[in-house]
């Protein structure tokens, strides 16, 4: 489900929270079954945090490590996101 | 009748409704429920994150610093931080 909905926001911006309290804002480029997240032009919030990785502009980050994934509002279909979640439980209690 | 409903269909009957989710590391969210899975990742709407900061006093015990953090639009969270999830707390 989740894989999907990230999928769907492939070129969009996004924050990544990870559980370390770096923030970290850029353009989501690619997303695997684990939600291990590739991000281009990368840009930080909140100095203090952030460790300079001035050199990089993209990021690989391994699912595990995110805690939060800041997306924007208007991209996402809440009827979708829903129904799938409907269908998730009932196919989860089958198993 | 709730014939043998398990955990995750009580969740189900809360999507599109406002919901108190306990994280780890001293972290409340109130949001609403806009999905989630069997692992408990989650997709909240219109949210407010607390985190709550203790202050060790070495005399009296331990005492609290609030801060709140707030993210409204839209927000993945990731199940593994996820402690327990339950319909908003009301005072009495």
């Amino acid at each position: 489900l989740f894989f999907s909905f990230f999928k769907s926001l492939i070129g969009k911006e996004v924050i990544v929270e990870l559980k370390n309290d770096l923030e970290i804002k850029g353009t989501l480029h690619s997303v695997d079954q684990f939600l291990n997240i590739k991000l281009n032009n990368i840009t930080v919030i909140d100095e203090e945090k952030y460790p300079h990785l001035m050199a990089v502009s993209n990021c690989f980050v391994r699912g595990s490590v995110v805690r939060y994934v800041q997306v924007p509002a208007e991209f996402t279909d809440l009827e979708l996101l829903h129904d799938s979640s409907r269908i998730e439980a009932r196919q989860q209690k089958k198993v | 009748m709730a014939d043998t409903e398990e955990p995750l269909d009580l969740i189900r009957l809360s999507l599109d409704e406002y919901i108190y989710v306990k994280c780890r590391n001293g972290r409340e969210l109130y949001g609403k429920l806009h999905a989630f899975d069997q692992h408990l990742n989650i997709i909240l709407g219109d949210t407010e994150e607390t985190i709550t900061k203790y202050e060790f006093d070495e005399d009296t015990g331990e005492e609290f610093i609030n801060s709140t953090k707030r993210k409204i639009p839209m927000l993945f969270v990731r199940g593994d931080v996820v402690i327990l999830i339950s319909p908003p707390l009301r005072t009495g």
